[in-house]
């Protein structure tokens, strides 16, 4: 088997495992109340924490300027995803946005 | 209350879940091509590359790993950051566990494997509808299925293009637009706005750290702040 193959299974059964941790486990351990409400904030925090990096920051640095190209389009992405609700009007008029500056710009 | 959908059967759940992951698939699409081109010119075997996006199935991970194989990282290293990356599954696995609890293990195995971001970010906003339904498990299985097999082909698609996408048209940005998609409407309340608010500051004032670890402790700090907003 070849080095790549090692890591592939080892990063898919830990990801497995991760992803199964707390399904298995709520059968033999009841979560107090506190973990239980705090669950609903999952979601935005954790995707928030993925988004802002990927268009504020540029080679790991903070890039608030308006010749950062992600951050104005992510930025119209937001207002389109605010006003909408729609992901497919979200994901394409963000991405006609960064064609668009980068023409641009 | 939405008196249908305690009625809803198992089928009607799956096709709800993959209607509902559809609109996500526009941006998983090119993400998975870029995926299968940076494996490609990593010099994986298009074989091996085909597979990790079955057998480890979590995009940002694998991203990293065939960047880390251009560098020459040792594997234990790989596995590692890996590891660590995917850590945020445990908190959907947290998140999902009460509406699956009842289900029996084979069933609890099948949605832990298709638990990536795009089909708990979907299948979650269905769980939290008021509804009687017992067959919602079928949504998670419909959206799951669905990105499964966009994931599949987008790479293939990318391994077969290989470098005949420029990195020029800045097809990874649509990752953060997925999530832009999923998460500004799950915001609906202060308490939502100041936790999503703070894990984005977090994020970045932790931006420092390795293994991508600011990505938890962004989690920690917002989930934190909106529970602290909830019971003010």
């Amino acid at each position: 088997m070849s080095k790549m193959w090692v890591i592939m299974l080892s990063v898919g059964v830990l990801t497995f495992l991760t992803r199964l941790s707390f399904i298995y486990l709520l059968d033999k351990w009841q979560p107090p109340d506190v973990i239980t409400r705090s669950l609903r904030f999952v979601p935005v925090a954790v995707l928030t924490a993925i988004i802002i990096p990927e268009i504020a920051l540029q080679n790991g640095e903070l890039a608030l300027s308006l010749d950062n190209i992600r951050l104005l389009a992510g930025g119209i992405a937001i207002l389109v995803a605010w006003r909408t609700k729609s992901a497919l009007w979200t994901i394409g008029v963000g991405m006609v946005s960064f064609w668009a500056l980068s023409w641009l710009l | 209350m939405d008196r249908t959908a305690e009625k809803t059967s198992p089928l009607q759940e799956f096709l709800l879940g993959i209607k509902g992951e559809l609109p996500i698939l526009l941006g998983v699409t090119p993400f998975g091509m870029i995926y299968g081109v940076l494996a490609t010119s990593a010099g994986l075997a298009a074989w091996d590359a085909q597979m990790m996006s079955s057998v480890v199935f979590a995009g940002s991970s694998q991203f990293m790993l065939v960047q880390f194989v251009n560098l020459g990282t040792p594997a234990s290293m790989m596995i590692i950051t890996a590891f660590v990356i995917n850590l945020r599954h445990a908190l959907y696995s947290a998140s999902v566990a009460p509406y699956i609890q009842h289900l029996s293990l084979l069933w609890k195995f099948i949605l832990s494997y298709l638990l990536t971001d795009e089909a708990y970010a979907v299948a979650i906003m269905h769980f939290q509808e008021p509804s009687n339904s017992k067959n919602k498990h079928w949504f998670l299985l419909g959206a799951g299925a669905a990105l499964w097999s966009c994931w599949q082909l987008s790479t293939a698609a990318g391994i077969f293009l290989g470098a005949q996408v420029p990195p020029s048209w800045g097809l990874d940005f649509t990752l953060a637009l997925t999530f832009i998609a999923i998460a500004v409407p799950a915001i609906n309340d202060k308490a939502s706005f100041l936790s999503a608010l703070s894990a984005g500051l977090t994020a970045i004032l932790t931006r420092g750290l390795p293994f991508k670890l600011n990505l938890i402790a962004a989690a920690l700090v917002g989930i934190t702040v909106g529970l602290w907003s909830d019971q003010k």
